[in-house]
């Protein structure tokens, strides 16, 4: 939510405030990224502890597809990439350029949260839902935080794309597009925390 | 305000005086400051110690507020008036310092006494201890007696002069288990094992209770300790054994409604293992105990 | 518990229609509101007060609307306090008080929440959204929108907590909630939720202040303002912003995880299936302890520059004061377990932050040490503001050495969860944080509003709450060494009764504190023209906010100011630097007025009431109308404007008296030019 409020807090017009006020933005929004890493460090804590407390429920290594989850972060992976070049295009001032990358980032994001939920659906199918046991719970909390993040991720982009389309590469929407791409390494590096402590962790 | 304190003193000793203690007029109503155990007697010795210690840079405080506000009133002309004055190097290396050697002063007490009065330590006797399990429940206190075979509700007798090792555990809500008298208290929580250990060193009924809130009838939640000699404990447990009805399984279910009972109940038997089942009812197979590991990986994972 | 699709938990029966207490309080709330709402309508001031104030993003007015919902809000947790202390006092052996222990409970829940999170909170929330601008320069926050987002998702939160007065209940299990009692097999009502989601939506509207406070100090402030050269009350607003970053977070992912257990039956907190209980009292505290600094350390900014002020002398030891600050912030994470040292944790662990937490005593002792020695040597005028600094330094003194008593894990053991620490934190909490609050309230209120408070009243109110103080929680330090446990809706012992009368006598006096200072407004409000401030430095003070008039024009400062010196308004007035602007002046970036905060309030509160009844269809539509919002909001590109030199001229010109109500007619069609 402070996100998106943030991004919306800002004022960019073409006098020479502008420029002060979109710095603002970019450094307030760093400002608010490591507030969010407090929020998952204390989530991870929170599974640091509660990691081994199965509850004579089934372990992470019973419940694991290591395959799976890699190629899950691979669609995570490859959409940080593809938004990297959307942020060159953008550079460029290629609007067009940039639509398409974005356009691929958000595929690719939508990859990631589709394989997540069909997870999560397998699990809770199976009766290994978030209420089994601490462990689990402490799991889709720490997981779907994360899901929910890039779920916001996705709409901001597709948002940014409808101002892209229509307005093109104003200042106001670099700025946005820049906070939107640290959001979204943020959420990269975030999951491969998640990915290491989780999955590779749990399995090994 | 120093006024104020002088009026109000009377008022506070009052109760000091015994005016109004009922029936055991050998107590003071002043629980902490009147302890009847090794335990509390080190806890009462200790909050004296560290206030006297804090007094040193307290009092000369409260007394500078006064002094510095009466002299330096802004209708005293006689008074120095240095309105750029703003640093010394000597009073700043005062109030750092000052505070600071009370602070490690203090530091070491703490590091000290905590080591020596934490709960679980025995408390060194050539008696062997008592072993009470104690289980909260909603709003009253189970005590089971192991070796002896009886156990009791909101009634708790004690051998004075004999060290009693409590196993702690709630069947409901995080509760504290506490005896003011004998000193320290700790929670009591579901699923897990907490230990204290406390000796009374003179007989007599003292009151226990929990004190973390509960839900409904927390205020309820109290019960009486008596501390008799080591022989009347031992007719008290030949007495219990022989009349009463038996704590098994179908009993327990029953004593897990909740309810404030005004009497205490007392069991000829109990059903072995009963505070272990009690205690691995939560566990689910995995074993959890109120170790300090626990918050130690918590403030590890946190930094 | 029985739902339906339309309305989720909710059915008349949440209405407590047949308890006569809880339906007094609730047309007494609802009468005072009609009558406010009438006179507002009677007057038509409607119109003024959505364009003026409630669609506002000055941060000026922001400050007052958060002043007047901690107002609001005291008055509630002020009624609590002297319903649970009537109760106690009549609550021995075979009577039992008159309230219920199921109501006695809610009630001390919601005292000590309200207290916390809707009275310090938004207080000092308030003081420095209108003073910390003004002090380093600047023209508003870093992002004025959103600082009125925060300010009405607060409102709406305290107003959640007010609507559990009439439907459904609210928590019972204190303000710190611990698990399992708030669990639903503990609490299946929905009195918790109200909990959960009051601290929930107004922490994370806290947080958002805290970003903008800490990007606003750190990035606009005035050329030349160094961090050494920051006024000591902006010092402490931006480490407490740094607190606020760090433990908010927190606070959020606690309140999360026991939602989960509450509505997905998730096991976290539970006892059993392999939930940890001792986890919430951990997460608790990584948030609880640094917020007990949150508000303390803004109060502590607050004494330093009264106590310079009205000693009319520089303040003592300034690089002491920041170097303090910074270390008790410092410190206030490493202490959190000394809230739970009876929970088992051994003897090594309980040692570390027994000692962590004594530690903090030494900077708190240097910053006392600090304001006496500023009194030293200076010109000590006995103003309300000094008044409520010098009862602050004797109270604190106690306040602060039961803490460190209590932080000692030995003494802990029996002092734990009794009346000794009840009277301990209220110590703090009054002695420390209120009367900071109050100080900076009368201190900054002649340049908000261009006229100062009745001193008469001001010091009645003032000698009222520190007697009443002692009177009230004196007795509960004593109480607690007679082994009085805290939250007891009944006792049996008759010893405790006379201390429990005395107290109850200390909370009416306080309550005519409060009588006073509701007199107090009311009086200066009346005798404005005889208590105004033309000068627009009533006290002769050193800082910035001093130099613009009272109030300051809506732009703060037609010229930005140069800073040259810690003190700059003083510095300026011993050399004869004009401190007003003069022309030519150039065109000012203004950030337009936004009725979206308020709408973004309004959907915050339906999605918190929607979701404590478990209206899952009203849950969805609030957070597709957020988003919908947030969207609008991010497309509207006409959100700022420039006022052009010649106004800023105007208003410079018309000076203090006439810059009320040169904002308040101002017309952003005909007198802006658009940037």
């Amino acid at each position: 939510m402070s996100a998106t409020a943030l991004n919306s807090a800002t004022h960019d017009h073409g006098h020479d405030h502008s420029h002060d006020a979109k710095e603002n933005a970019v450094f307030g929004f760093w400002i608010y990224l490591m507030t969010d890493c407090i929020l998952f460090a204390s989530l991870f804590a929170t599974y640091a502890v509660m990691r081994h407390n199965y509850a004579d429920g089934p372990t992470g290594k019973e419940l694991f597809d290591l395959k799976y989850v890699f190629i899950e972060t691979m669609f995570l992976l490859f959409s940080s990439f593809s938004n990297g070049f959307a942020m060159i295009s953008m550079h460029r001032k290629d609007r067009f350029g940039t639509l398409k990358w974005l356009a691929l980032t958000a595929v690719l994001g939508l990859g990631f949260v589709g394989m997540e939920v069909n997870e999560f659906t397998h699990l809770v199918v199976e009766g290994n839902g978030p209420d089994r046991s601490g462990f689990l719970s402490s799991f889709f909390t720490l997981v779907a935080t994360h899901g929910a993040h890039v779920s916001v991720g996705l709409i901001w982009m597709a948002v940014m794309m409808g101002q892209l389309y229509f307005r093109g590469i104003t200042p106001a929407i670099t700025s946005r597009l820049m906070r939107l791409s640290l959001f979204w390494h943020f959420l990269d590096i975030v999951w491969i925390m998640v990915f290491t402590v989780v999955y590779l962790m749990g399995v090994l | 305000m120093k006024k104020l304190w002088i009026k109000l003193l009377p008022l506070f000793l009052y109760p000091g005086l015994g005016f109004a203690c009922e029936g055991d007029c050998t107590k003071s109503p002043w629980t902490l400051l009147d302890p009847k155990g090794p335990i509390a007697t080190d806890e009462k010795h200790l909050i004296l110690t560290a206030l006297g210690l804090m007094l040193i840079v307290v009092i000369p405080v409260i007394v500078m507020t006064f002094a510095f506000a009466w002299k330096y009133r802004a209708s005293n002309k006689d008074a120095t008036y240095a309105p750029k004055w703003d640093n010394s190097h000597a009073i700043e290396a005062v109030v750092w310092t000052v505070p600071a050697v009370i602070i490690l002063i203090l530091g070491i007490i703490v590091w000290n006494s905590t080591h020596a009065l934490t709960p679980e330590k025995p408390i060194a006797s050539n008696v062997k201890p008592l072993v009470v399990e104690a289980v909260a429940l909603d709003w009253k206190w189970l005590f089971i007696y192991p070796e002896q075979g009886v156990a009791t509700v909101n009634k708790l007798v004690i051998p004075a002069g004999t060290p009693v090792t409590f196993h702690i555990t709630s069947d409901t809500v995080m509760n504290s288990f506490f005896i003011p008298r004998l000193g320290s208290q700790i929670y009591a929580m579901a699923g897990m094992q907490t230990q204290l250990n406390l000796l009374a060193n003179q007989t007599g009924t003292y009151r226990g209770l929990n004190t973390q809130f509960s839900g409904e009838g927390f205020a309820s939640m109290h019960f009486n300790v008596n501390a008799t000699s080591a022989q009347e404990f031992q007719d008290w447990v030949a007495q219990t054994k022989t009349g009463g009805s038996k704590l098994d399984d179908a009993t327990f279910k029953k004593l897990e409604t909740p309810d404030e009972p005004a009497e205490p109940v007392l069991f000829s038997e109990v059903r072995p293992g009963l505070f272990q089942s009690i205690l691995q009812k939560f566990s689910g197979g995995h074993e959890m105990s109120a170790s300090h590991e626990t918050h130690v990986r918590l403030a590890q994972a946190q930094k | 518990m029985n739902e339906t699709a339309l309305f989720g938990k909710l059915t008349l029966s949440a209405i407590p229609y047949t308890n006569p207490i809880i339906m007094g309080a609730v047309g007494v709330s609802a009468l005072l509101t009609l009558l406010i709402v009438g006179w507002i309508t009677q007057h038509g001031h409607w119109r003024y007060l959505w364009k003026e104030w409630f669609t506002s993003v000055d941060h000026k007015r922001i400050g007052v609307m958060y002043m007047i919902l901690a107002g609001v809000m005291l008055l509630r947790g002020f009624a609590d306090a002297i319903m649970m202390r009537v109760h106690q006092a009549f609550a021995e052996g075979a009577g039992h008080g008159f309230l219920p222990a199921e109501h006695y409970n809610q009630i001390f829940s919601a005292h000590g929440t309200i207290m916390i999170i809707f009275v310090a909170m938004p207080f000092f929330i308030g003081l420095m959204n209108y003073v910390v601008p003004l002090q380093i320069g600047a023209r508003d926050v870093a992002y004025p929108f959103l600082n009125s987002v925060s300010f009405w998702m607060t409102a709406a939160s305290a107003a959640l907590i007010m609507v559990s007065l009439a439907v459904g209940d609210f928590s019972q299990a204190g303000w710190t909630g611990y698990p399992p009692l708030s669990e639903t097999q503990f609490s299946p009502t929905s009195g918790v939720d109200y909990w959960i989601w009051s601290l929930q939506l107004g922490g994370i509207g806290t947080l958002m202040t805290g970003i903008n406070f800490f990007v606003t100090i750190l990035r606009m402030r005035a050329p030349g303002m160094n961090f050494m050269k920051m006024p000591v009350f902006t010092w402490t607003i931006l480490v407490t912003t740094v607190l606020i970053m760090m433990s908010f977070p927190v606070l959020t992912i606690t309140l999360l995880l026991l939602t989960l257990d509450r509505y997905m039956d998730m096991h976290f907190f539970t006892s059993n299936l392999g939930g940890n209980q001792m986890m919430f009292a951990n997460l608790f505290w990584i948030w609880g302890h640094p917020e007990v600094y949150i508000v303390l350390l803004p109060a502590f900014g607050m004494y330093s520059e009264v106590v310079s002020t009205f000693s009319r002398k520089k303040l003592f030891g300034y690089n002491s004061m920041v170097y303090a600050s910074v270390a008790i912030a410092v410190l206030s994470f490493i202490v959190w377990l000394h809230h739970f040292f009876t929970m088992g944790a051994g003897a090594d662990v309980n040692a570390f932050f027994g000692i962590a937490t004594g530690i903090i005593a030494i900077p708190t002792g240097v910053k006392i040490f600090n304001w006496l020695f500023t009194m030293y040597r200076g010109r000590i005028e006995f103003t309300t503001p000094m008044l409520w600094t010098l009862g602050f330094i004797a109270t604190f003194a106690i306040g602060g050495m039961t803490g460190v008593l209590l932080s000692v894990p030995g003494a802990d053991f029996v002092l734990h969860n009794s009346e000794f620490l009840v009277a301990h934190f209220h110590n703090t909490l009054i002695g420390g944080v209120l009367f900071g609050y109050f100080a900076g309230y009368s201190y900054w209120f002649p340049k908000m509003f261009g006229f100062r408070l009745d001193e008469k009243w001001g010091k009645r109110a003032f000698w009222s709450w520190i007697i009443g103080f002692y009177l009230a929680f004196m007795p509960l330090y004593a109480l607690g060494f007679m082994g009085m446990p805290r939250r007891l809706v009944h006792y049996d012992n008759p010893t405790w009764q006379p201390f429990l009368m005395v107290a109850l006598v200390g909370a009416f006096v306080i309550g005519y504190g409060v009588v006073c200072q509701i007199v107090q407004l009311v009086v200066s409000i009346r005798n404005r023209e005889a208590l105004r401030d033309t000068t627009g430095d009533i006290w002769n003070s050193h800082s910035l906010e001093w130099s613009v008039t009272s109030p300051p024009p809506f732009y703060n400062f037609a010229k930005i100011p140069h800073v040259e010196a810690l003190d700059q308004f003083a510095h300026m007035k011993e050399n004869g630097i004009n401190h007003r602007s003069e022309a030519p002046f150039e065109p000012i970036h203004m950030p337009r007025n936004s009725g979206v905060g308020v709408v973004m309030g309004a959907i915050t509160f339906v999605f918190g009431f929607a979701m404590i009844w478990h209206i899952w269809w009203v849950v969805i539509a609030s957070s597709l109308a957020m988003l919908a919002t947030v969207v609008y909001r991010a497309n509207d590109e006409d959100v700022d404007y420039m006022l052009s030199a010649e106004e800023v001229a105007r208003i410079e010109k018309q000076g203090a008296q006439a810059t009320v109500s040169a904002h308040s007619g101002l017309s952003h069609h005909d007198m802006i030019t658009q940037g």
